[in-house]
């Protein structure tokens, strides 16, 4: 089997309400590389998991969390980009037919 | 300018600065909405940046009637003051069965102003439905510093507001909160008028200040986002009093102690003086 022609990456972004893998989920994005659905943007109020343990448990691979960085001197108050960005895949074997 | 005219309370001003938007719904009137359509398909007369609103647009003309309605005078008065730059219009148009969304975003630059904002009305003169899309804003997004598109990756956030209203609805957006088109998946096509102001006077006291120093502009500044991360929060809260120092004009403004306690600096106070 050639691997590569047949299994398709799935993406899962989960924010978190702190930096730990089992805090509530806040915000969430998909992408779907075998291209059977195209979430984008504003598309669902209600998160796929509760926590990003939850994912784990439904068998999403983490691959990515967000480092801990100390505040920059000066601009410890200001916000900006949501922190605790945990990324997660799960390998999908496309149909025969799909697979070229 | 309306004789009538209708100021936001310290506490919608004050739910303003925490959520960063102000609905007014359905509040032009149907035959307005009508023509509306005809405007559009007409299309817009360029406005040099910076024009201030009678320049902009002539008096009697669609854009300066919008404007003159008691609800909305008295809002952008309330949040801009009395006489207000027009920055630049447009209107914005997604076609039916429209394949895409637009990522989330802040419009323009990072935005450094601590004192001052800009105020973008956004007019919807159709109804929109949850197919027809609207628009997606996240409520207390505004004060975040970041640039354009580069928040693009969040699709969705708790909390978020997918915007749909009935015909003659005028949303008012502070110019930093997040936002974007939502795809339209119906076989409607449709419009958002958006013009985007600059004040020209102090943001300071321009709205009925009868009930500053009630328990209600507290309770609408401190309030939460389900999407904030739980420390972030609370620096949500801290910038909040910052900008609301500034519009009340008052340095000593605070909630539950937090910017009087970390500015506290006895020892400081005390070399100054020596």
């Amino acid at each position: 089997m050639n691997l590569s022609s047949t299994v398709r990456q799935q993406v899962l972004v989960l924010y978190l309400h702190t930096s730990a893998l089992d805090s509530r989920v806040v915000g969430w994005a998909r992408y779907d590389g075998t291209g059977a659905t195209r979430p984008t943007t504003g598309d669902s109020d209600e998160p796929p998991y509760g926590t990003g343990v939850a994912a784990l448990e439904d068998g999403w691979r983490l691959f990515q969390a967000a480092q801990l960085v100390p505040p920059y001197p000066g601009v410890e108050q200001e916000t900006s980009f949501l922190k605790h960005e945990f990324f997660f895949e799960k390998l999908v074997e496309r149909g025969p037919a799909d697979s070229g | 300018m309306s004789t009538t005219r209708q100021l936001l309370s310290s506490a919608q001003v004050a739910r303003f600065v925490a959520h960063g938007f102000l609905h007014l719904d359905g509040i032009v009137p149907p035959e307005m909405n009508e023509e509306a359509l005809e405007v559009f398909a007409a299309g817009l007369h360029a406005v040099p940046y910076g024009t201030p609103v009678p320049k902009a647009f002539a008096e009697g003309s669609f854009a300066r009637r919008l404007l003159e309605l008691p609800a909305v005078a008295g809002a952008l008065e309330s949040l801009v003051g009395p006489d207000p730059a027009v920055d630049h219009h447009f209107v914005h148009t997604r076609e039916p069965r429209e394949g895409s969304a637009q990522p989330l975003h802040a419009d323009a630059l990072i935005d450094l102003r601590q004192d001052a904002f800009d105020v973008q009305l956004m007019y919807y003169p159709q109804e929109v439905t949850a197919e027809m899309g609207g628009t997606l804003i996240v409520p207390g997004s505004h004060l975040r510093r970041v640039n354009e598109s580069d928040t693009g990756r969040y699709q969705n956030l708790l909390g978020q507001t997918r915007l749909t209203c009935p015909a003659g609805t005028v949303v008012l957006l502070h110019h930093g909160i997040w936002h974007g088109g939502r795809r339209n998946d119906s076989d409607t096509v449709r419009h958002m008028y958006k013009i985007r102001f600059n004040p020209s006077v102090p943001q300071v006291r321009l709205w009925d200040t009868a009930d500053l120093d009630t328990p209600a502009v507290r309770e609408e500044l401190a309030h939460g986002f389900p999407w904030y991360e739980q420390a972030t929060g609370r620096l949500e809260i801290l910038n909040r009093i910052k900008l609301w120092r500034s519009l009340s004009g008052d340095p000593g403004f605070d909630i539950d102690h937090w910017a009087t306690r970390i500015a506290n600096r006895p020892a400081a106070a005390q070399r100054s003086k020596a």
